[in-house]
């Protein structure tokens, strides 16, 4: 369409010029509909607070420090606790995820009801955050670490299995089929066309959701599902801030160790 | 030997890649299959060892009608039949050895096959086989280490140590440069040879087909048009097969080349080395 005929021979253009004004007019709504959001969220606030929150902010800052560093004896134990739960977790969820993988996959499920099933496993294992996964097997199998490592592991299947059964949709159809030119079985198509071929992907996606998962953990002792959640809870709750810092730093460095970790196997991996 | 019954495939798009084929492949014949894209050359082959479902009409491989087999009788059925891919289709994560060890899966059980425990006959042919298609130190090596003709001799070396009575050839040097082509080519033939196989290979590169087949077929729109010797393609019957166009060079290099089975291959002798 945005060729015009003009003396000089056809030129072309990106759009036409109906098309340019129709884009100018959306850009003009847009920034409208922006700018009245504003004037709402504007009207609703307590303008005092905010002023306020610098001061505030401040203040707790300035009770935060130092650090109780001698409080790292008690939160070894949760640290390790947080961490076994991560672990745990994601090794249980994968160990589901895989067989799940396979069923929700098209081109390796048995048929369309088994595929619908697992897709629904996936799902809801998905919709529902770890928090909230905690907060019912906190009341379910009572607080303590187990139910953490379960919250993560129902949290983590729909996860894995979801990037797993799109990395089985996505291989080279060529080398299943030669495989199973030779007279293999079924189960032997899966070990030598399919497997070899998401192995890698399997290994980055376990690497990176336990990763995710040592995050995830850090909060669940809020909930009661052990961990070092339950120390930062505590120590909120009786407003001891040199503690509660401490335990913001020690959860910093997890993370940031457990980011390392993934990344340098996800690195040696692919 | 393989005796293909008005075969006819339509897919479920409605082509209809095979319109009724007939054709009869005796004992140790290489046939090459040629025909323009589309002319349902690759469906053909696919349709013999089932990995595409026949529409209606009969194969039949040595009084064994695969057509009627169940799942366990085809799969006992295609180890009869190798098989080698355009695109070579190795497990590219895995090592040679395992590759062509992969030829063997219809002959081990589950867990065998799982632990990679093939029995020590197998792995002395796979080595065997190895030597023979040149391949013989790059035996730990990963398949996806391995340049375009070396991993297409793994794929030869995969369908033969299935033992098969028939060698179902898919453009197998439709990625390889021309030299490396010639050579694959060769090794195939030389192979069906010392074994007595019977194979049947598509190929579109004509001149290729006329070097080393004993007999083409020339498939148009999923039909046979040509069925004859290699020196019988004429310009005449090449438009028939492909449509209209200058042959006259394509055959020209083959009145060059004299009676192109042999000398053809004399002249690539030099070649042969690598």
């Amino acid at each position: 369409m945005p060729v015009l005929d003009t003396n000089e021979g056809p030129v072309w253009r990106r759009r036409t010029t109906a098309a340019q004004w129709a884009i100018w007019g959306g850009w003009f709504v847009g920034v409208a509909i922006v700018v009245y959001c504003w004037k709402l969220v504007s009207d609703k606030t307590v303008w005092f607070f905010v002023t306020d929150a610098g001061r505030q902010a401040a203040d707790m800052a300035s009770r935060m420090v130092p650090p109780k560093w001698s409080y790292m004896e008690t939160l070894w134990r949760p640290v390790w606790d947080t961490i076994n739960i991560a672990t745990l977790g994601t090794l249980l969820a994968i160990a589901m995820a895989f067989p799940i993988a396979f069923l929700a996959a098209r081109n390796t499920t048995p048929n369309a009801g088994v595929r619908a099933i697992a897709l629904l496993v996936i799902v809801s294992s998905r919709s529902i955050n770890s928090l909230i996964w905690a907060l019912m097997l906190v009341a379910i199998i009572g607080p303590g670490v187990f139910a953490g490592v379960l919250a993560i592991g129902f949290r983590s299947i729909g996860f894995c299995a979801k990037l797993l059964y799109e990395a089985i949709e996505e291989i080279d159809a060529g080398q299943v089929e030669a495989i199973e030119a030779t007279g293999a079985s079924g189960g032997q198509k899966l070990v030598y066309g399919v497997i070899p071929q998401i192995l890698p992907t399997f290994a980055g996606i376990s690497v990176f959701r336990w990763d995710i998962n040592i995050r995830e953990s850090t909060v669940l002792g809020l909930v009661g599902a052990g961990g070092i959640g339950l120390q930062l809870d505590a120590s909120i709750s009786t407003l001891a801030w040199t503690q509660v810092s401490l335990i913001l730093i020690v959860i910093l460095a997890t993370v940031i160790v457990s980011e390392w970790v993934s990344a340098r196997v996800r690195h040696a991996i692919i | 030997m393989l005796r293909l019954e008005g075969l006819h495939k339509r897919y479920r798009t409605g082509d209809e890649a095979l319109k009724g084929v007939d054709l009869d492949v005796p004992d140790g014949q290489v046939m090459a299959l040629i025909g323009p894209s589309g002319a349902g050359k690759s469906t053909l082959i696919r349709c013999i060892n089932r990995l595409v479902e026949p529409t209606s009409g009969r194969t039949v491989l040595n009084d064994t009608d695969l057509t009627a087999l169940s799942q366990s009788g085809l799969r006992a059925a295609r180890r009869r039949m190798g098989m080698i891919f355009q695109e070579y289709a190795l497990v590219e994560r895995l090592t040679v050895m395992e590759n062509v060890l992969s030829g063997r899966l219809g002959y081990v059980g589950f867990w065998q096959s799982w632990f990679r425990r093939f029995p020590g006959d197998d792995v002395q042919e796979a080595f065997r086989l190895l030597d023979r298609v040149g391949l013989v130190e790059m035996v730990d090596k990963r398949a996806d280490e391995l340049s375009g003709g070396q991993r297409q001799r793994v794929g030869i070396a995969r369908a033969l140590i299935q033992n098969p009575e028939l060698l179902l050839v898919d453009e197998p040097t439709a990625s390889l440069d021309p030299k490396t082509s010639r050579q694959i080519m060769r090794l195939i033939c030389e192979l069906c040879k010392e074994r007595g196989l019977a194979a049947i290979i598509n190929i579109h590169d004509v001149l290729l087909a006329q070097m080393f087949a004993e007999r083409i077929v020339g498939l148009r729109l999923g039909e046979i048009v040509y069925d004859g010797p290699p020196d019988g393609l004429t310009p005449e019957v090449l438009t028939e097969i492909y449509g209209e166009e200058d042959w006259e060079a394509t055959i020209e290099r083959v009145d060059e080349e004299g009676s192109p089975n042999t000398e053809a291959l004399a002249s690539d002798i030099g070649a042969a080395g690598s």
